[in-house]
């Protein structure tokens, strides 16, 4: 049963066994305009929890993403290079960014949950 | 992820078109230009050069073997076309541009005259010295006016824009400090500055610590104090700042930068708001770039070329970067390498080949003639009269954070007016192009919610003003009164519409290409 | 004071308005130190435009302008005629006096004419993308050098021996701040070895071609040898015009172009302002500095252009930005577009030879006088000559008697004893048969007789 959980810098981690797969949220997608270019990181790469990890490009800005929780990147999202839309037509599913092999799961506890989050961002 | 919160749309939309269409696909005065490569024909050209016979003995071989692809054009079809294109452009000369950091005041044209004779305008920067005397003389000159206006001791003359400007002052003061045996490799920026700052710091190998700001739009004197510290390199400041305020505390920082070993970096972009009235020297900066296409007058010209000349405080000046120049009984001297430096200075290199914007430098030398040390006192107090003139003409219809108190040279207002009304600052600014105006500067500074920085410089007249006040005023009323008729969709007088900037990033197409043309192998 | 509009009238009224009783009132924050009167400024008042004129013609009647007699300095600067129209083109109000094209709906004019430079430049090179220009040739050097570093992640840059002096100066000043800067011995009239000096630390290898001495280079095995250790090739040229004739960097596989654009449609200027041009290969795009222009639609579909790529630059990224450049050479870029808009392939075709035609015939007139050796087998509009006397006091005598015969390599390598003799002499379509055969008269009298009577002792 996969678990998701998000971050006050506005990515989210959905968790499968030892696998977390990694985005940013709607409301960070909304925020940033039209995604123009993703830069994702390479395989095999260790990123620590808070570590960057990829930057996302809109028109007018450019932010850097960081790691929920630390790891080994496992994989990135192909389908971004070609269509970086994507961020914005489904940035908690389809938008997905990378892929990490968890290196401590109890990072995950420090993390919001859904609801968590929600009153976070009313509150922004 | 780190957020930016400005959301600035960037979606062209659509639009309905219920204009009787021309046959030209031209409207007009207004006409379609195509690109130079669809408008050239094979063996066509606007030059009458004759064919030489050529030996190809001495090309090593390296003669070029195709093509090189070039569109030929006769002279009446090059002019039209240029002319053409100019008619697209929004100019100084045609309106006022109330760019906020910008200073776009009238570019005199006795500068262009003068830059253009020959003995200024046609000398090669290595020809023998004794042959360019009145060049070095005029530079002589320039420098003379920039260290007594600023009241520093030397200033460095060959960076190229105000950027470049940036990077020497940062240099010499890393020379500086390797100079005194020591490493400090941290910078402190506030977060309202312009982003050559951060970058040009990063650039030079330091670090940027950010400092916030005062709810009086100014550097928190108290955070930056607490932020010194032994491994901090310099302080990197814009006064007035990018809010358009006088930074009151300004030399009780630069004395505690200094305290701690520091040294103060002043961007000089605002300058025109105290030029003749105040001199950054004694504000304790060590360092301030000028930009010679903001305060003295040289032409924007589309985006370039400025010049960025540096003055130095008596510290610094040890490490002004080469060439130096020297005036001694036997006329002006280059100095161009180690060999020959006088006493005590220690270049930390080169920042480009040559000596500087020199066609800038007549330009601005011309401005600073004409004007005089009481023309260009009167053109700050100008400048500083006309910006606070259209914040108080404007401040109970739109919202100025920072309005209780008088600006300098620029007016700082936020989108808080616009809330709820569904019009953004950016819809605001293209409504403003259909009424004639170049918007203003927006969303910067940073710290600010949808800024609007408006600096009017002193080269408007009072009706001039009156007019553009008469129609921010009425935008603004028709905003809050949510009549957004003039606002969806604009501009719509403009020769484009809004263009789509996400497709240009996403796919972006940055030449023309002709479809058989050799390319080079990938 | 005539560029100021307002009149006393119109000061009280808006002074009225804002509540204040004087101007001095809003300068309230400036701290009493810095409170100081008209007097303390040791500057004159205010001049008409007659007196400023008398004074800067003055200045500049001090000077020898180029045009003013024979004249052979180059160096990474050339004297070419431009066509009329293109001063008067640059001077249109909307060019001259316009702002940065970020609104573009109001500046399509800058913008289409910087899509079709950078098309120019992508082409000239024969490279795949180019920007809308930087400062100059030596920034763009620089530039380069750093976007090398960035890419291959190394830290080290060979510098060619016949890299212009003041480029390599400049790449020293930043590239030593992320990396380590390797400069090759100066072989002038020869190629260098860089090849030999390239490693597995090694992000780039910088050549000129023709290099400062004129010397062409052929840079295809000097690319292939970079790219086998993983290095990249920057090519520079100082003289856009030999791209009217000579093979282009980007089909001798060079990785990033960095030239001088002054040649085409900026005059000499005593050194600036000029023009960069930088291009590359579409895979380097993200890591490119300085602006780009390109294509989209407006809303109503039209075609239209805008800047883009933003993200790279300074007023985004930050302090992660590839670099800090924000205002670059507009106006230069224009120039240089209409030039050659002038020329076409024929007219840059035609001007290129001549150009080499005019250097050639210099150069056999001045191997024939005694003294003056020709070091440079092959060359496009330049060549160095070995004197038989010090080059620099050659230059000054020849100076007084109205020749500016060129540039002394000591000018630009002052701690080379082996260059001192070393002249670089350059000729362009602007050079006469009188100018050439003045210099030729004016050379042979000063280093003509003290090297004949020197043979005449050793044979």
């Amino acid at each position: 049963m996969s678990e998701v959980r998000f971050t006050d810098q506005h990515e989210w981690v959905r968790v499968d066994g030892d696998e977390a797969t990694i985005g940013i949220t709607k409301y960070a997608a909304e925020q940033l305009g039209d995604v123009v270019f993703v830069e994702l990181p390479e395989l095999g790469r260790m990123v620590g929890a808070g570590g960057e990890a990829a930057v996302v490009e809109s028109v007018k800005a450019a932010s850097e993403i960081y790691a929920p929780v630390g790891g080994e990147v496992t994989g990135a999202n192909p389908a971004l290079t070609d269509d970086p839309a994507r961020v914005n037509a489904d940035p908690e599913g389809e938008g997905w960014f990378f892929k990490l092999k968890l290196a401590d799961k109890s990072e995950l506890a420090k993390l919001m949950t859904a609801d968590q989050y929600a009153e976070f961002v009313k509150g922004l | 992820m780190t957020m930016n919160a400005q959301g600035r749309p960037t979606a062209p939309g659509t639009i309905e078109s219920n204009e009787l269409p021309t046959i030209s696909g031209d409207r007009g005065l207004d006409h379609e230009e195509a690109l130079i490569f669809e408008l050239g024909r094979d063996g066509m050209t606007g030059v009458d050069l004759p064919d030489v016979q050529m030996s190809e003995t001495r090309l090593a071989g390296m003669r070029r073997r195709g093509p090189i692809g070039l569109p030929g054009l006769s002279e009446p079809e090059v002019v039209r076309h240029y002319v053409r294109l100019s008619r697209m452009n929004y100019a100084i000369d045609a309106g006022l541009y109330p760019l906020g950091s910008c200073t776009m005041k009238h570019n005199p044209r006795l500068n262009e005259k003068l830059a253009r004779l020959p003995g200024f305008g046609d000398l090669h920067p290595l020809s023998p010295q004794s042959t360019v005397q009145g060049a070095l003389e005029l530079i002589s000159e320039l420098m003379t006016w920039l260290t007594t206006l600023t009241g520093m001791s030397a200033v460095a003359m060959s960076p190229k824009a105000g950027a470049h400007g940036e990077l020497c002052g940062l240099l010499a003061i890393r020379a500086a400090i390797a100079a005194r045996g020591e490493t400090r490799k941290r910078i402190l920026v506030p977060e309202s500055a312009h982003g050559t700052n951060p970058a040009t710091a990063a650039f030079a190998g330091f670090t940027i610590d950010e400092v916030k700001g005062t709810a009086d739009g100014r550097v928190d004197m108290i955070e930056l104090e607490g932020k010194l510290g032994p491994d901090v390199a310099a302080i990197m400041l814009t006064n007035p700042n990018t809010c358009g305020l006088f930074e009151r505390d300004i030399r009780h920082m630069a004395d505690a930068t200094h305290k701690a070993g520091a040294y103060f970096y002043c961007d000089g972009a605002n300058f025109n708001a105290i030029a003749g009235r105040v001199r950054p020297g004694d504000l304790g900066i060590d360092a301030m770039h000028i930009n010679l296409h903001k305060t003295f007058s040289t032409p924007h010209g589309g985006g370039g070329p400025g010049a960025g000349p540096v003055v130095l405080s008596a510290a610094l000046a040890p490490f002004a970067p080469l060439p130096l120049l020297l005036h001694d009984a036997n006329g002006f001297r280059l100095i161009e390498d180690r060999d020959e430096l006088p006493v005590g200075a220690k270049p930390f290199g080169r920042m480009c080949a040559f000596h500087g914007q020199m066609g800038m430098f007549v330009r601005a030398l011309a401005y600073m003639l004409s004007h005089g040390r009481d023309g260009v006192r009167q053109a700050s107090e100008d400048a500083v009269l006309s910006a606070n003139y259209i914040l108080a003409s404007l401040k109970d219809v739109m919202s100025a954070p920072f309005g209780d108190g008088p600006c300098m040279h620029e007016a700082l207002f936020d989108d808080s007016f616009l809330k709820g009304t569904g019009v953004t600052t950016l819809d605001f600014a293209k409504a403003m192009i259909d009424e004639g105006y170049h918007p203003m500067t927006m969303y910067f500074p940073l710290v600010v919610s949808g800024a609007m920085l408006i600096e009017p410089t002193e080269s408007e007249s009072k009706e001039s003003l009156d007019r553009f006040i008469h129609v921010l005023r009425e935008l603004a009323l028709e905003a809050r009164d949510k009549k957004t008729a003039r606002f969806e969709g604009a501009p719509r007088l403009s020769p484009r519409r809004r263009l789509d900037e996400t497709a240009a990033a996403r796919k972006p197409v940055l030449r023309w290409k002709k479809k058989d043309l050799p390319q080079a192998a990938e | 004071m005539r560029y100021h509009p307002l009149t006393a009238t119109d000061r009280s009224a808006m002074l009225a308005r804002i509540g204040a009783g004087s101007v001095d009132a809003l300068f309230k924050d400036v701290p009493q130190i810095a409170v100081v009167p008209l007097s303390a400024f040791a500057l004159p008042n205010g001049q008409g435009e007659l007196e400023v004129e008398r004074k800067l013609s003055r200045m500049a009647a001090k000077s020898v302008a180029a045009g003013a007699g024979p004249f052979f300095c180059g160096a990474g600067a050339y004297k070419h005629h431009v066509p009329a129209a293109v001063d008067h083109l640059i001077q249109r109000s909307e060019f001259l006096t316009s702002y940065t094209p970020y609104q573009p709906e109001i500046a399509q004019g800058t913008l289409q004419y910087t899509f079709e430079f950078q098309t120019q430049v992508a082409l000239l090179t024969g490279m795949e993308v180019a920007n809308a220009s930087l400062y100059d040739g030596s920034t763009a050097t620089a530039e380069a050098v750093l976007m090398a570093q960035r890419i291959t992640r190394r830290p080290k840059a060979i510098l060619s021996g016949g890299l212009h002096p003041h480029y390599s100066e400049t790449v020293e000043t930043v590239a030593t701040l992320s990396g380590k800067v390797v400069r090759a011995a100066a072989t002038p009239g020869k190629p260098d070895d860089v090849i030999a000096l390239i490693d597995d630390q090694t992000a780039c290898v910088v050549v000129q071609s023709p290099d400062v001495f004129g010397l062409i280079r052929d840079l295809k095995p000097i690319a292939a040898a970079a790219h086998a250790k993983g290095a990249l090739l920057i090519a520079v040229v100082t003289e856009v015009v030999s791209l009217g004739l000579l093979e282009a960097p980007g089909f001798q596989d060079a990785d990033i172009v960095a030239c001088e654009g002054q040649s085409l449609g900026n005059g000499l200027n005593f050194g600036g302002p000029y023009v960069g041009l930088f291009a590359t290969r579409e895979k380097f795009l993200r890591q490119m500095p300085g602006r780009l222009c390109g294509e989209t639609a407006d809303a109503a579909g039209k075609r239209g252009y805008v800047l883009t790529l933003s993200a790279r630059e300074q007023h985004i990224r930050r302090e992660k930005a590839t670099s800090n450049i924000c205002t670059n050479s507009g106006l230069c870029c224009l120039a240089f577009t209409i030039h050659l808009s002038l020329l076409g392939e024929e007219g840059l075709t035609r001007l290129a030879r001549i150009n080499h035609a005019k250097a050639s015939v210099l150069a056999d007139k001045l191997a024939k006088v005694k003294g003056v050796t020709l070091l440079t087998p092959s060359f496009f509009n330049e060549f160095t000559v070995k004197l038989s006397k010090p080059a620099a006091e050659v230059v000054e005598t020849l100076a007084k008697k109205g020749i500016i015969a060129g540039v002394p390599v000591s000018r630009l390598m002052p701690h080379d004893p082996n260059v001192k003799d070393l002249l670089i002499v350059a000729a362009t379509e602007t050079t006469t048969d009188e100018d050439c055969d003045a210099f030729a008269v004016a050379l042979a009298e000063c280093v003509g007789e003290s090297r004949s009577s020197n043979k005449e002792v050793l044979s």
